[in-house]
């Protein structure tokens, strides 16, 4: 009893000024982290891409063989990747953000897997000569991957996404329009919209 | 200021030198919603009363209270607007802001590195 009255009455121990600084430090860098994924999708390389997207429309609907036609677009999504990671590294130098931070690392832990999924339906349906269920496929997985990566950025990430989602609908229900128009306007222009969009408001 | 306790001199003990200085610390932002405030809008700024809400998990009440202090402190500018009908508060930091963030991040760095030399 008398011990319990003791332990009860002994004041806390105090924490060491050191431990107070190094929490402090830590709460200013994690809430930076959740606050920098505002920041981690480029708008001016979401512009390049489109613009890259709206070239490679032009050539592929010229491209009268099937085989032409997808060797575009397949060069395009590979330059298109190429632009947006080089812009998203820049732009996490420029804002000294790591990209090993938590929410770098969600990013980039959700977005792949949708594009994956995409790669790997593009040979079966270029085979079958789908091609316009494979545009259709191309707009909604990469409309799932903005959604998924979109979770852990700014609100217009995820709106890109659902964008890209209802256009990847119009090869289905509309296949009377040119595939190339639905590719124009879902790489190209939406990414030029939302890319000026995310330029104008987080910057880079 | 953080310059002089980097550069340790002869004869003075670094965390001496910390203690000295630690009545000027910034005790504005050392309240952990303000200091919560000042970080997120150090990795982006502009944010909207309700991003910053959901980024430091803190009610209505409380983010207003301490962003007002902040912003009579002139390390917050505040803009008020309508969209549409819902009205719509952005929060960014000013230079004083970003300085102030910095001179304390400066301070909390000298403490730790006086402490382990000391150890």
């Amino acid at each position: 009893m008398s011990t319990a009255n003791t332990a009860a009455s002994r004041p806390p121990t105090p924490t060491p000024i050191h431990e107070h600084a190094l929490g402090q430090i830590d709460f200013i860098r994690t809430t930076m982290e959740r606050a920098g994924s505002f920041t981690a999708v480029p708008g001016l390389g979401g512009m390049a891409m489109g613009a890259t997207a709206i070239g490679a429309a032009f050539l592929a609907h010229n491209r009268s063989a099937a085989q032409g036609w997808i060797t575009t677009w397949v060069a395009e999504m590979v330059l298109a990747l190429a632009i947006g990671l080089a812009f998203m590294i820049r732009k996490a130098r420029r804002d000294r953000l790591p990209l090993s931070s938590g929410a770098s690392r969600k990013f980039m832990a959700s977005f792949p897997p949708a594009l994956l999924a995409g790669a790997a339906l593009t040979w079966p349906l270029y085979h079958a000569g789908l091609l316009d269920v494979l545009a259709s496929v191309w707009l909604l997985l990469y409309g799932v991957a903005v959604i998924a990566g979109g979770v852990f950025s700014a609100r217009i990430v995820p709106a890109m996404g659902v964008a890209f989602m209802l256009l990847g609908l119009g090869p289905l229900v509309a296949p009377q329009v040119p595939r190339d128009v639905y590719l124009c306007a879902g790489f190209g222009l939406l990414h030029i919209g939302f890319g000026w969009r995310i330029y104008r408001r987080y910057g880079g | 200021m953080a310059e002089a306790l980097r550069k340790k001199p002869s004869g003075a003990n670094g965390l001496d030198l910390v203690r000295r200085d630690l009545p000027e610390l910034e005790r504005l932002i050392h309240e952990k919603t303000r200091l919560g405030i000042v970080s997120a809008l150090a990795a982006s700024s502009p944010l909207t009363f309700g991003e910053l809400k959901d980024i430091l998990g803190v009610s209505d009440g409380n983010l207003s209270v301490h962003s007002r202090k902040l912003e009579v402190a002139g390390y917050l500018a505040c803009v008020k607007s309508f969209e549409g009908r819902i009205p719509r508060t952005e929060f960014s930091l000013t230079p004083e802001g970003k300085k102030a963030l910095a001179k304390y991040l400066d301070h909390m760095e000298a403490l730790v590195r006086a402490m382990r030399g000391r150890a």
